[in-house]
C-alpha cells in the first residue's frame, strides 16, 4: 500500500470514527450520568436519519433539516424522560431494558406507518456536494471532510458544557456522587430531563448527519446500537473522552482490518474490545476503580 | 445450507413433521372419489414476508399470483382456489414451525414461497418430508433445485448462479481483463459471484481481488479506497436494498464511476433506483427481466397488474403470476384432480409458458429455463440493451433428478 492509499484510509477511519462518537457520546451521557441503559438509542438514530430524509423533501434544505430535527429529536426526548424514563432511575436494568425494547417497537412501527419501508436517498446540500480530487482515479466527497469537522465541533462543544458551565458541573457532581450533591441543594429532576434530552438529540444528529453519505432504511439503526455500545464498552461507560478514544480506535480497526485481514475483519472490534476489556475492566478512561 | 444438512435422518421433528404431512395426504386421499374431492376449493398457502425488509416483495408476489388466479375466474384447471396465509418474515428459524403448521393444521394442498433463501430452504425440507408441492417464488439459493432438489418442488424465480453467470461472457466479450468483486460474506453472495467467475475466467477474465464485507454490513468506503488503489478495468458486485443503495451512491461519490464501471447481478439496480438516482446511471446487470421487455405478455401483464394495484409491476410480482400459471397448466392437465399426482407434476415439468418475461420452461430439477436480459440503467430505469444468454439452464449440481 503505498503512502497516499494509506492516507486515504486513514482519512476514512477517522470520518466513520467521527460518526461513532457523535452517536455513542449521546449513549454514554445517559448510561454514565443517568445509570440508564437506553437499547432504543440507534431506533433514535434511524429517526434521525427519517427526519433528516422527511424535513429535506419538504422544505428542500438540509440545514433546516438537521436544525429542525435535532429539535424535534430533544423534544422527544424530553417528553419520554418525563412521562417514562424518569419512573426507572435506580431500577433494575431489566425494567430500562425493557422499556427502551419496547420503544424500538414503537418507533419502528411510527417509521412504518409514516414513512413505508422503502430505502430513500437524501441530497446534503449544494455548497457541500462537490468532492476534491485525491489520486488519479479516487476524489473524495467535500460532505465526508464536513462530518469531521462537524463531529470535531460537537466534541469541542460537549467538553465545553461538561468542563465549564454550571450545568456541567451539576452533571459532573451527579455522576460522581449523586447522594452528596442532592443533599447540598441541587435539583436533578430538570438535569435529568436535559441530560436524556440531549442523549437523544445526539443520536438523531448522527442519523442527520449520515444520511446523506448513507441511505435512510429500515433498520439501519441496528448495527449503529451494536457498535455504540461497543464504543461506550471501550472507552469507559459515561466518559465522553473515552467515547472519543473508542469511536475513533473502532474506526482504526474497522478500515484496516478490512484491508488487511478482510476474512477476519468482522470480529476484530470485538477482539479489541476483548482485549481492552483485559487490560482496563472499566475502559480506558473509565474509573478503575468502579 | 449443506446436502448433509438436508438430508440428515429422520428426527423427532422431521418425525413430527412427517405425521402431520401423513394426515393431510389421509385428508385429500383418493378414497374420496374424484367428483367430490373436485368440488372442494384447492387450499393455496401463502408463505411469504409480509412484515420487515422483504415486505414489499412477499406483497408483490402475492399479487402477482392473485392477479393470475382472478383472469381464471378464480379457479385454476376448472378447480376453485382457496387462499391461506401465513407471514414468514423471513425468519428462518421460525420456518419449519410455520410451513408445518400450513401443511399441517391448514391442510394447505400447495404451499407458495418464499422471498428469503434461509426460510425457503427449511420449507423444501418439510417439502421434501411431506411431499408437500412446493412453487418457490423467489429465493435463488442454488441447493433448492440442486442437492435438496425433488419432484413435488417447483421454482418460478432464478437460482444465484443462473442471473450472473452469463455477465461473466458479457464483459470479457467487451474486452475486459481484470475485474474486482464485492459482495456481503453469505451465500448468496458467493454463489452470484462464484457464477460470475466461472465464466468470466474460462473466458479468459481474471478475477484480481475478491473483496467481501460481512452481512449485512454497510460500510464500503476501506474497500472502495482499495478499489481505486487496484484499478481494475471493471467492477462487478452483488448487494441488494439499503447496501444497494449506499454502494452505488458510494461508488460514484468517489468518482469510481467515471474511470471504473461497475456490473452487478440485477439486484443492485432493482427496486433501489429511485434512491440512487443520478448515481446509478450506466450500470449494466444481467437478470431474468428489465423493464421495458415490450413482448405482448408483459404489456398485457402491467396493465393488468396496474389495474388491480395501482403499482408499476417489477420481476416479484411476474414470479408470482407465472408461479399461478404454473399452477393451473398441472391441474388442467389432470382436469382439476389433485390426486392424479405424477400426472399432475409431469405436466408442469413439462410447462411450457409465455411469461412477461419471456418464453419460461423448466429443467428437470424443476429450475426455470429463461432469458438472462442485460439490462443497463436510463433514464431511472433498468432497460434491456441485449439478451445476454437465451435459455439459461442452471445445470443443478447435485441433483438425483437430472
Amino acid at each position: 500500500m503505498d503512502f497516499i492509499t494509506l492516507g486515504v484510509q486513514l482519512l476514512n477511519a477517522v470520518q466513520y470514527g467521527a460518526v461513532l462518537f457523535l452517536v455513542a457520546s449521546g449513549l454514554t451521557l445517559v448510561f454514565g450520568i443517568l445509570g440508564v441503559i437506553n437499547l432504543a438509542h440507534g431506533a433514535f438514530y434511524m429517526l434521525g436519519a427519517y427526519l433528516a430524509y422527511w424535513i429535506t423533501l419538504m422544505t428542500g434544505s438540509f440545514v433546516v433539516a438537521l436544525l429542525g430535527g435535532v429539535l424535534v429529536a430533544f423534544v422527544v426526548g424530553i417528553l419520554l424522560e418525563t412521562v417514562f424514563v424518569r419512573l426507572l432511575y435506580g431500577r433494575d436494568h431489566l425494567a430500562q431494558v425493557l422499556l427502551s425494547f419496547g420503544l424500538i417497537l414503537v418507533i419502528d412501527e411510527i417509521r412504518q406507518v409514516l414513512f413505508g419501508k422503502d430505502v430513500h436517498a437524501v441530497a446534503p446540500p449544494a455548497w457541500l456536494s462537490g468532492s476534491i480530487q485525491l489520486t488519479d482515479n479516487l476524489s473524495y466527497p467535500v460532505y465526508r471532510l464536513a462530518i469531521c469537522v462537524f463531529c470535531l465541533m460537537a466534541a469541542l462543544a460537549i467538553f465545553f458544557v461538561i468542563a465549564r458551565t454550571k450545568i456541567g458541573m451539576i452533571v459532573r457532581a451527579g455522576s460522581e456522587n449523586r447522594e452528596m450533591a442532592r443533599v447540598l441543594g441541587i435539583k436533578f429532576d430538570r438535569v435529568n430531563r436535559y441530560v436524556f434530552a440531549a442523549g437523544i438529540a445526539l443520536a438523531a444528529l448522527g442519523g442527520i448527519l449520515i444520511a446523506p453519505i448513507s441511505t435512510v432504511f429500515p433498520g439501519m439503526g441496528d448495527g449503529m446500537l451494536i457498535l455504540s455500545f461497543v464504543v461506550v464498552v471501550l472507552g469507559g461507560i459515561g466518559s465522553v473522552g473515552g467515547a472519543a478514544v473508542g469511536a475513533l480506535l473502532i474506526g482504526l480497526t474497522d478500515t484496516f482490518g478490512k484491508v488487511f485481514f478482510p476474512s477476519v475483519s468482522s470480529i476484530l472490534i470485538y477482539v479489541l474490545m476483548a482485549v481492552v476489556l483485559l487490560w482496563r475492566p472499566s475502559g480506558i478512561l473509565g474509573r478503575q476503580d468502579a | 445450507m449443506t446436502t448433509k444438512g438436508l438430508l440428515r435422518p429422520l428426527t423427532r421433528r422431521a418425525m413430527l413433521s412427517g405425521t402431520a404431512g401423513a394426515a393431510t395426504f389421509i385428508a385429500t386421499s383418493p378414497l374420496h372419489s374424484p367428483a367430490i374431492a373436485q368440488n372442494a376449493p384447492l387450499k393455496v398457502g401463502m408463505m411469504l414476508p409480509y412484515t420487515g425488509t422483504y415486505a414489499k416483495l412477499g406483497q408483490f408476489i402475492d399479487d402477482g399470483f392473485r392477479l393470475y388466479v382472478e383472469q381464471k375466474g378464480g379457479k385454476l384447471g376448472g378447480r376453485d382456489i382457496a387462499f391461506v396465509q401465513v407471514d414468514d418474515e423471513s425468519k428462518p428459524e421460525a420456518a419449519t414451525d410455520n410451513m408445518n403448521r400450513l401443511v399441517g393444521r391448514e391442510k394447505a394442498d400447495v404451499v407458495v414461497g418464499t422471498v428469503h433463501s434461509g426460510v425457503a430452504m427449511a420449507m423444501v425440507k418439510v417439502a421434501r418430508d411431506t411431499k408437500t408441492l412446493l412453487i418457490i417464488p423467489n429465493a435463488g439459493a442454488n441447493d433448492a433445485t440442486g442437492p435438496a432438489c425433488a419432484p413435488n418442488i417447483f421454482r418460478t424465480s432464478f437460482s444465484n448462479w443462473q442471473s450472473t453467470y452469463p455477465m461473466g461472457k458479457v464483459m470479457a466479450d467487451a474486452g475486459i481483463k481484470n475485474v474486482v468483486t464485492i459482495t456481503w460474506r453469505y451465500t448468496a453472495g458467493a454463489e452470484m459471484i462464484g457464477a460470475f467467475a466461472e465464466n468470466f475466467t474460462k473466458n479468459g477474465g481474471k478475477i484480481v481481488a475478491d473483496l467481501t464485507v460481512p452481512f449485512p454490513e454497510v460500510e464500503f468506503q476501506a474497500l472502495i479506497t482499495q478499489i481505486a488503489q487496484l484499478k481494475p478495468d471493471a467492477v462487478f458486485s452483488f448487494f441488494a436494498g439499503g447496501g444497494a443503495v449506499k454502494f452505488v451512491k458510494d461508488y460514484a461519490a468517489a468518482g469510481l464511476n467515471k474511470t471504473i464501471p461497475l456490473y452487478g447481478a440485477g439486484f443492485l439496480t432493482d427496486g433501489t433506483i429511485e434512491a440512487q438516482g443520478e448515481a446509478a446511471k450506466g450500470i449494466r446487470t444481467t437478470l431474468h427481466y428489465a423493464d421495458n421487455l415490450d413482448n405482448p405478455a408483459n404489456l398485457a401483464f402491467l396493465k393488468a397488474f396496474k389495474a388491480k394495484t395501482g403499482k408499476d409491476g417489477d420481476i416479484y410480482a411476474v414470479q408470482g403470476y407465472d408461479g399461478a400459471a404454473l399452477l393451473d397448466i398441472g391441474l388442467t392437465a389432470v382436469g382439476g384432480d389433485f390426486t392424479a399426482r405424477d400426472k399432475m407434476i409431469a405436466a408442469m415439468g413439462a410447462a411450457k409458458i409465455d411469461s412477461p418475461r419471456g418464453p419460461l420452461s423448466f429443467n428437470k430439477a424443476h429450475n426455470p429455463i429463461q432469458n438472462i436480459y442485460l439490462r443497463e440503467v436510463r433514464n431511472g430505469r433498468n432497460e434491456m440493451i441485449s439478451v445476454a444468454q437465451a435459455d439459461v439452464d442452471d445445470p443443478a449440481r447435485g441433483c438425483k433428478m437430472t
